[in-house]
């Protein structure tokens, strides 16, 4: 092994100042250090909008509390869940596709490094901005700085009228500045994948990970646009008196809804797909076979990808829309349950009939795999257009997008995590703590988003400061609070267990996992160029090729 | 001596859970219900105990939606939970070399063809509950009303029975042999608001410049709690919401009363001088008296609701006090101002009110 | 080991790929399209829906001579693009800069007709539905037109300094792609505005 698999990124070396390493990461073009600081980012933000999260808890784990205020309240889940969505998921997902995918098409960098970085630092900046309106604007009545009306914005709230000072203005901006980072990045992932594939890598021969960034690049680009396109209306009512919102003026309250439900859906999907391109990675590996119906798998993510954009108004259903619409929303929802379910039973075969190893990646990806189906039944449910009447804006329609996001998303990237640390740190961390984490957070996770369903289906609204007692919420609110603290206390432990780990590790080597694609081939951590000389491949498994030259995968492909 | 009217409280079971026991009647005294200073226990507004014609069909759509999906969840967690016990790596000496199957036509056809088909039967069973509900047509015995969607408070006006009121709607119970369902318009006044009854409907939007309508009619009399269920602003969350179904004699009455003009009393006459010379007038009506704004809710028999403040608190004399002193104290947020009265006025008006039977 | 290459000479077509800066564009293209969809969407959604105020039949005049200089400097950029592919630098460099005055006197129109209406007609974005929806459509194109001619000047400024050789003729296309992108967000807006709408 060359001295180059001792250097680790981001551990200053003792000759270079401090200034230096510093200055070095600020500036850097090159997708792994960008990659790594989307995904610091995104753990900075989580930290931040878990602490949010936790507050409410905190006030609704009895009725009628004073933990907080409701104006403090209203900007908690109005800053959690825009935090979550636009400074924790997506940059995590951007970060791990600009570090894995050049190095698993055989590229020694995305194609636009330094729109690469500009993308970054607007990501960044747009959550240094938002955040910002926590020290400066204020917002209703004076109480408050930070946005408070609801991670989707609802207009008329919006207006100036009804949001007095500047607090629905940081939300616009903050979201304008990171949303031209997202189309960056994904002009950058499209225009990467298609052009820098190494030799040999025909698009069926590329691994899903790219694949999947694919596809979810390309929804970027037409879904991020809307909100942009909406916000920018939103401004212009609230700058320069345009009436796009103004129901005074003729103007509609259910045309925002539209734009914003037309990003916002797909935007689940730019969110579900990376998701699974790392469960379709990791359970291939930990099941010592080849994905079963690769090409399926990959005709599904397309078909979800465009049935996504038509299904988008079933976040309102409740909203009045006539008989025929309701009905149409309703197909089209439905419908999207097919790929879905077949991508489930994709990996099932894949499972089946294999050795499963579960290390920490793969404990998180058969986590999964349960509560990606979990959470799929309950959105069946939801498709359901007049059940979806007494579901939606109540509880159960939150526990229902946790389940998604924290037990899938959230899961498959604690997998993603555990399963590419050695390859970007260059050493192993600690399998005893993983599962600790996994455990715990598992735990926590069921205690609060399994027993959130319940008072959503007793009537509790979403977006309440507090409640009444006696109405059959109380207890359920108090389980689900509990579970909480579980889930804080895992993820200091994965925290912990990754910073001991890059100092105190053993180290990992090339191919701790006995994997089979080209990230696997070079040394961890990577050096600047990735590769010494681009790969040219012959089949989706270019590794076990090399280490089966007997039985290779394009013999049977 | 403070008039209400007969209050019929539906209890469900009071710590939320699915296996109720069902129903039981509480009729609470009214000397024992003007004694309690705290907010009774409110019913459990639950989804799955409908009493009305939209919500009973959503119930049986719901029960056929729960059944297929607990289905498809039993035999993929089996497959699942197989999975992971029978091909578990058995221990560091396990050198299997799993077969590569790359994939297989027929098993993709079969897991594609299967879910389609109950796509199929849930959109039609779906579609078909759509239309019974969104498509109703109002007998001729419905009854009409208007609701509109306030920060924070809800208005309720019966065009053709002449009675305007807020909060606390009254309709009366539909026998299906003649029926007597109460249709409401939904409109707002403001932001965007919800009308979530869950035992009588799903639920509808109240949306400025835009016209909804829902339905309800409750097979048995009693009161059905609810409240707003779109994110209207800092105080959505006391935006509470009753729904009395009342008998036909009962529901004539209240009509009856409601009709009225307000009650006239000399011994009142200094608070009444207050209220009609001070802002209340701006945002309240009382009517028969120059009291006409429209802001806020009518206070014309404001002594006939069991709440003030839209279900935030009791009506009762100390929290009406309260309310007018301090808003803030009760619904902080809410956009009442506190009015900012003497001592002495504020006694007054409050007993003008509490003479508005 | 540090090197994943298979034995070379597996490979028996030549690779190529697509050229990055062409895809890059299209990209940035289909996004940007699905902004204008948007406002688009607003604009056909809002007509006859104004409360008050003046209507497009009453107000607008339809900007012939504009759009006829736009769309027209689609025809000389890919002109000049192919004879800078025919290394004609000369002819390059005026077909260039004649693209950049159609584009400028577009801009200058749209600049006139404005004024006209704000200052003359007193119409403006806060005016009603057909004021918010009009300006924010058409000023969202003419931002795109900007940005085009500050793009058109530097490599206009590049092309006069020698800079701008034969081996940057795929750049030059692709800045050109978004040329023809602007001119054809015209069309569709001009059809919106001057025409469905009135």
């Amino acid at each position: 092994m060359s001295s180059e698999s001792i250097a680790l990124a981001g551990v200053p070396e003792r000759s270079q100042p401090l200034s230096a390493v510093l200055y070095s990461w600020v500036t850097t073009v090159d997708h792994k250090r960008l990659g790594i600081l989307y995904i610091l980012l995104a753990v900075f933000f989580l930290v931040i909008g878990g602490i949010e999260a936790t507050i409410m808890r905190i006030q609704l784990i009895v009725p009628h509390n004073h933990f907080v205020s409701p104006e403090f309240f209203n900007q908690m889940f109005t800053m959690h869940g825009t935090t979550m969505i636009f400074f924790v998921a997506m940059p995590l997902l951007f970060g791990f596709g600009n570090y894995l995918i050049p190095l698993m098409i055989g590229a020694r960098d995305m194609a636009f490094p330094r729109l690469n970085a500009f993308s970054f630092w607007l990501a960044a900046f747009g959550g240094l901005l938002l955040y910002f309106s926590f020290v400066g604007g204020y917002g209703l009545y004076g109480a408050g700085s930070a946005p408070d009306v609801g991670w989707f914005a609802y207009a008329p709230l919006t207006a100036k009228v009804f949001s007095l000072g500047h607090s629905t203005d940081f939300w616009t901006l903050g979201l304008l500045v990171s949303g031209f980072g997202s189309i960056g990045t994904a002009i950058n992932f499209v225009a990467t994948i298609i052009c820098l594939r190494c030799p040999g890598m025909t698009l069926g021969k590329m691994p899903l990970l790219p694949w999947l960034n694919l596809v979810m690049a390309w929804l970027v680009l037409l879904t991020i646009s809307p909100l942009t396109a909406a916000q920018f209306m939103l401004c212009l009512d609230r700058f320069l008196g345009g009436h796009f919102f103004d129901t005074q003026a003729g103007g509609s309250a259910v045309l925002w809804m539209h734009f914003f439900w037309i990003f916002g859906h797909p935007e689940v999907y730019v969110l579900i797909i990376p998701a699974f391109a790392f469960i379709s990675e990791i359970v291939p590996v930990f099941s010592r076979k080849p994905i079963f119906g690769y090409p399926v798998m990959v005709g599904a993510t397309v078909a979800i990808a465009f049935v996504s954009m038509t299904v988008w108004a079933h976040h309102m259903f409740a909203v009045g829309m006539s008989a025929y619409g309701n009905t149409f929303f309703a197909m089209t929802t439905m419908i999207i349950s097919v790929p879905t379910g077949i991508k489930i039973f994709n990996w099932l075969g894949t499972l089946w009939g294999g050795k499963l190893i579960f290390k920490t990646p793969m404990l998180f990806a058969i986590a999964f795999l349960f509560q990606f189906l979990c959470a799929g039944l309950t959105g069946i449910m939801l498709s359901a257009v007049p059940f979806n009447w007494q579901l939606t804006g109540s509880y159960f329609v939150v526990a229902h997008f946790h389940y998604v996001i924290v037990g899938g998303i959230l899961f498959a990237a604690f997998g993603a995590f555990y399963y590419w640390f050695p390859k970007m740190s260059g050493r192993l961390y600690s399998e005893a703590l993983g599962k600790l984490h996994f455990w715990l957070f598992f735990i926590g996770f069921h205690l609060t988003f399994d027993f959130m369903h319940i008072p959503g289906v007793l009537g509790m609204p979403r977006r309440i400061y507090t409640y009444e007692p006696g109405r059959g919420w109380d207890v359920w609110n108090l389980i689900v609070t509990i579970g909480v603290f579980f889930q804080g206390i895992a993820v200091v432990i994965f925290v912990a267990n990754l910073l001991y780990s890059v100092f105190e590790g053993k180290l990992a080597g090339n191919d701790p996992w006995d994997a089979w694609t080209l990230e696997w081939s070079v040394p961890s951590p990577p050096p600047e160029h990735n590769f010494a000389r681009i790969p040219e491949v012959r089949s989706r498994r270019p590794l076990w090729d090399i280490k089966h030259p007997e039985d290779p995968d394009w013999k049977y492909e | 001596m403070v008039h209400r009217s007969g209050t019929r409280t539906v209890e469900g079971p009071s710590n939320g859970g699915f296996a109720a026991a069902g129903f039981s009647w509480v009729f609470v005294p009214q000397p024992v219900w003007a004694s309690l200073a705290s907010l009774q226990a409110s019913p459990v507004p639950n989804i799955f105990r409908p009493e009305s014609t939209p919500a009973e069909d959503i119930h049986r759509l719901s029960n056929f939606v729960l059944i297929i999906t607990a289905l498809i969840f039993i035999v993929v967690f089996s497959l699942l939970a197989y999975v992971v016990v029978k091909f578990h790596q058995r221990g560091a000496g396990d050198n299997r070399e799993p077969a590569p199957v790359y994939g297989s036509n027929q098993v993709e056809l079969a897991w594609t063809v299967i879910p389609c088909l109950i796509v199929l039967v849930l959109f039609f069973a779906t579609a078909r509950v759509i239309y019974s509900v969104q498509e109703a047509v109002p007998p001729p015995g419905a009854i009409q009303v208007i609701a509109v969607g306030h920060q924070y408070w809800w208005e309720f006006r019966y065009p053709k029975l002449g009675v305007v009121t807020a909060n606390e709607l009254h309709v009366p119970v539909s026998n299906p042999g003649n029926p007597t369902p109460t249709f409401v318009k939904l409109l707002s006044a403001d932001t965007d608001h919800s009308f979530w009854v869950p035992q009588l409907a799903g639920k509808t939007d109240l949306i400025p410049n835009r016209e909804n309508s829902i339905w309800i009619d409750p097979h048995a009399a009693g009161m059905y709690v609810g409240q707003c269920a779109q994110y209207c602003g800092i105080q959505h969350a006391k935006m509470l919401l009753r729904v009395y179904a009342d008998t036909p004699d009962q529901f004539d009455k209240w009509v009856a009363a409601q009709k009225q003009p307000a009650v006239s009393n000399e011994s009142v006459i200094a608070g009444r001088r207050i209220f009609e010379q001070t802002a209340c007038v701006n945002c309240h009506a009382v009517s028969g008296t120059i009291a006409n704004g429209r802001f806020g809710p009518d206070l014309t028999h404001l002594m006939s609701r069991d709440t003030i403040a839209s279900g935030a608190a009791p009506n009762t004399h100390e929290n009406l006090e309260l309310w007018i002193r301090s808003p803030d104290a009760i619904k902080p947020g809410s956009l009442m101002p506190a009015m900012n009265l003497s001592e002495a006025d504020l006694k007054a008006v409050t007993a003008y009110l509490e003479s508005l039977r | 080991m540090n090197s994943a290459a298979i034995s070379p000479g597996t490979i028996e077509t030549p690779w190529s790929l697509p050229y990055k800066g062409q895809v890059g564009m299209f990209c940035l293209i289909v996004a940007e399209s699905t902004i204008f969809v948007i406002f688009v969407v607003a604009y056909l959604f809002y007509i006859g829906k104004s409360l008050s105020g003046p209507t497009p039949r009453e107000i607008l005049e339809i900007p012939i001579f504009a759009t006829v200089c736009l769309l027209s400097s689609s025809i000389t950029i890919h002109t000049a693009v192919r004879a800078l592919g025919k290394a004609n630098f000369g002819t390059f460099r005026l077909l260039w800069f004649v693209t950049l005055v159609l584009g400028a006197i577009f801009l200058i129109a749209t600049g006139f007709e404005w004024r006209h209406l704000i200052v003359d007609r007193n119409f403006t974005i806060a005016t009603n539905l057909f004021g918010t929806t009009y300006y924010s459509l058409v000023g969202l194109h003419a931002s795109h037109v900007t940005v085009g001619l500050v793009g058109l000047l530097t490599v206009l400024l590049l092309a006069l300094f020698g800079k701008v050789r034969l081996e940057h003729y795929p750049q030059v296309d692709t800045f050109a792609l978004y040329w023809h992108f602007v001119d054809a967000v015209w069309v569709v807006v001009f059809t919106v505005v001057y025409i469905i709408g009135r």
